[in-house]
């Protein structure tokens, strides 16, 4: 299982280099939430994987019975898919705002902020 | 029967309250939260929220030194959250150079809040500036003092989300370009961090900075010499370390000039300071494998920035180039892991958020005394602001390193450790020296372009030079934050034996950690 799922982190991970390497924005945002699922799941898989035992210690005992499923990756990665899932939202309103002020959703012709026929360095001195 | 199973265990709970000096650890935080929380309540008062908010700046600065001071007199300071005992429970904990960085933090944001009145107007009173500038120091306050990666990587979230909304503060076209490749590669730079976080828990087991103090060692090297790359490449894009730098100057120069300086001053020194901390402290093994790369990336740094603001005709721009640069003599010094070289470093951090945050200021008075942004419109302002040249020109010694200035006192820290190194050390304490030279002439061109030369660029100078219209009640306010913050930087320059005994205090405890894992309460159960 372990084997499958770091494959699967894998995939994840190169498609969402993929997107992200692309010039339009709206397929680096889709590239980066890949990229991040890609990630929570490498963290569920760190975890290591146990099947169907909850941890939770019975009644009258200190310490649970045998093994158990480890609680703690999946607190991170709770962390990790709030602050993610905000993170995309604020850029999704981003790349909206970019589309219609600068009218472009590709990087290429995003060159407000640097432009593209910087004048000369000066030369006095 | 269960007498017995409760015995055979470590205790896993904190039975007493925490101690109340102890709760110092946390203060920082928690005003800058609440202060936000309470300035997003009286957004759209006018006049009040600067108030506020340098009232409660004000006391995030008095819980700085008082934590600083504690940690001078007891060592490392540690609070764990929620009663659960270190490794279980998340722990704040302050060491000399977290809490040396969260006070100047400070520093720098009660100058630029007192800044940013200037050119505010009633049209901006709803914007909840003050109340992400504060949010913004809450995380960065919280990535100083925290002891816990997974915690180190929500402060640093904290800190992302909160100048995404100041950097489009405004909305014009170009703030909107800058953030989209300031956004990406920011938060593409945290997810690295994420990635390298899920690794670490994966092969340690822990997330507790003390916990992995004392679990690295024993772990596979090479895994963790990947994690530590990993790491590396995430911190350097939070830094800008060279080839991972060309967002900083696409997207600093957008926003109003008082995010800049913030921005500027605060945000790359966390990624530098977070890069001290794994690196020194955390897996100083896998620091030795990466060595040579390290010293790759300081001297590309230290020679390529500078030249990029020699080429540069926008100021802001060009000052970009300049936080650039003291992020290889930073690097520089965590390439050299001596009590020299990581006190050097520690103490270039400190000096860079407030040298930095002097310069974005002036330049900012500049931009509006003369209304262009270009050095090729401006010309002619030393006859007309003598005081202005000569705060310009401190801002630019101090930053190049001239004694005795204030950048000259980490870099000569740095150049020691070089020359008590030999072989590669060498390397780091010429690049040093070019990096030096050429801050110099970067630096002193600007400023004969701005004031010393008679007019603008194709203009016939003015022999007579028309006075400027004096500033007014809130542009004094800021020429006033200014000059008292270069003053600051000056005399701290002048008598700098303070603060460089705190950064070689700071340093040690950095290098041998066994104070700093004594005072998260690991130390006893060794494995």
């Amino acid at each position: 299982m372990d084997y499958v799922l770091a494959l699967l982190v894998g995939v994840f991970v190169s498609l969402g280099v993929y997107l992200l390497l692309s010039r339009s924005v709206i397929r680096m945002i889709l590239g980066m939430t890949i990229l991040g699922n890609g990630v929570n799941l490498l963290i569920f898989t760190a975890g290591r994987v146990t099947r169907g035992v909850a941890p939770i210690v019975p009644v009258g005992l200190d310490t649970p019975a045998g093994p158990i499923a480890n609680p703690l990756p999946q607190a991170l990665i709770l962390t990790a898919i709030v602050i993610g899932f905000s993170m995309f939202a604020f850029l999704l309103v981003l790349a909206y705002r970019a589309y219609q002020s600068l009218d472009a959703d590709n990087t290429d012709r995003m060159r407000l902020a640097e432009p593209d026929n910087a004048p000369q360095p000066p030369l006095s001195y | 029967m269960e007498d017995t199973a409760l015995s055979g265990l470590p205790p896993a709970m904190i039975e007493t309250a925490t101690a109340l000096a102890d709760w110092l650890v946390i203060l920082p935080i928690v005003l800058s939260l609440m202060g936000a929380a309470l300035l997003l309540v009286l957004r759209g008062q006018k006049g009040l929220p600067v108030i506020v908010a340098a009232l409660v700046v004000c006391g995030i600065i008095a819980a700085d030194v008082g934590l600083l001071l504690r940690i001078l007199e007891t060592g490392p300071v540690s609070m764990t959250m929620g009663r659960w005992l270190p490794p279980f429970g998340i722990a704040l904990t302050a060491d000399l150079f977290g809490a040396g960085f969260a006070l100047a933090a400070a520093v720098v944001t009660l100058a630029v809040v007192l800044y940013a009145e200037m050119g505010r107007d009633d049209g901006q009173s709803r914007d909840g500036f003050h109340a992400m500038v504060l949010l913004l120091l809450g995380g960065v306050s919280g990535a100083f003092l925290t002891g816990d990666l997974f915690n180190l990587y929500v402060w640093f979230e904290v800190t992302l989300i909160a100048s995404f909304g100041l950097i489009v503060l405004g909305g014009t076209p170009p703030q909107i370009d800058g953030a989209v490749k300031y956004g990406f590669i920011n938060f593409l730079a945290t997810t690295l961090f994420l990635l390298a976080l899920g690794l670490t828990y994966g092969l340690l087991g822990t997330l507790n900075m003390a916990d992995i103090i004392r679990e690295a060692p024993s772990a596979d090297r090479a895994a963790l010499t990947g994690i530590a790359a990993l790491l590396l490449l995430a911190f350097g894009i939070k830094a800008a370390a060279f080839p991972l730098n060309a967002w900083l100057p696409a997207s600093y120069h957008t926003p109003r000039l008082a995010v800049s300086a913030l921005f500027a001053a605060l945000l790359t020194k966390v990624g530098a300071y977070a890069l001290l901390r794994t690196l020194i402290a955390l897996l100083p093994q896998s620091r030795e494998l990466l060595e040579p790369v390290l010293v790759i990336l300081a001297v590309a740094t230290l020679v390529i920035a500078p030249l990029g603001a020699i080429a540069e005709t926008n100021l802001r721009r060009a000052a970009g180039f300049f936080v650039i640069s003291g992020i290889g003599a930073i690097l520089a010094g965590i390439a050299m892991p001596s009590a020299e070289g990581v006190a050097g470093a520690g103490v270039y951090i400190f000096h860079a958020m407030l040298s930095v945050a002097a310069l974005y200021l002036v330049i900012g008075i500049i931009e509006v005394r003369t209304g262009a942004r270009d050095t090729r419109a401006m010309g002619g302002l030393y006859a007309r602001s003598a005081p202005l040249s000569i705060l310009f020109f401190g801002t630019i010694l101090a930053l190049a390193g001239v004694p005795p200035f204030l950048g000259f006192w980490p870099k000569l820290l740095i150049l020691q450790a070089g020359v008590a190194e030999g072989g590669m050390g060498w390397v780091l304490v010429s690049a040093l020296v070019v990096n030096a030279v050429l801050v110099l002439i970067a630096g002193t061109r600007i400023w004969a372009h701005i004031f010393w030369r008679n007019g603008p660029e194709g203009v016939a100078g003015v022999n007579e030079p028309l006075p400027l219209p004096p500033l007014t009640g809130s542009g004094r306010l800021a020429m006033g934050a200014t000059a008292v913050l270069t003053l600051i930087v000056f005399a701290i320059g002048l008598w700098p034996n303070p603060m460089l005994t705190v950064g070689q205090a700071g340093a040690v405890d950095l290098i041998d950690t066994t104070r700093y894992v004594q005072a998260v309460g690991l130390a006893e159960v060794t494995p």
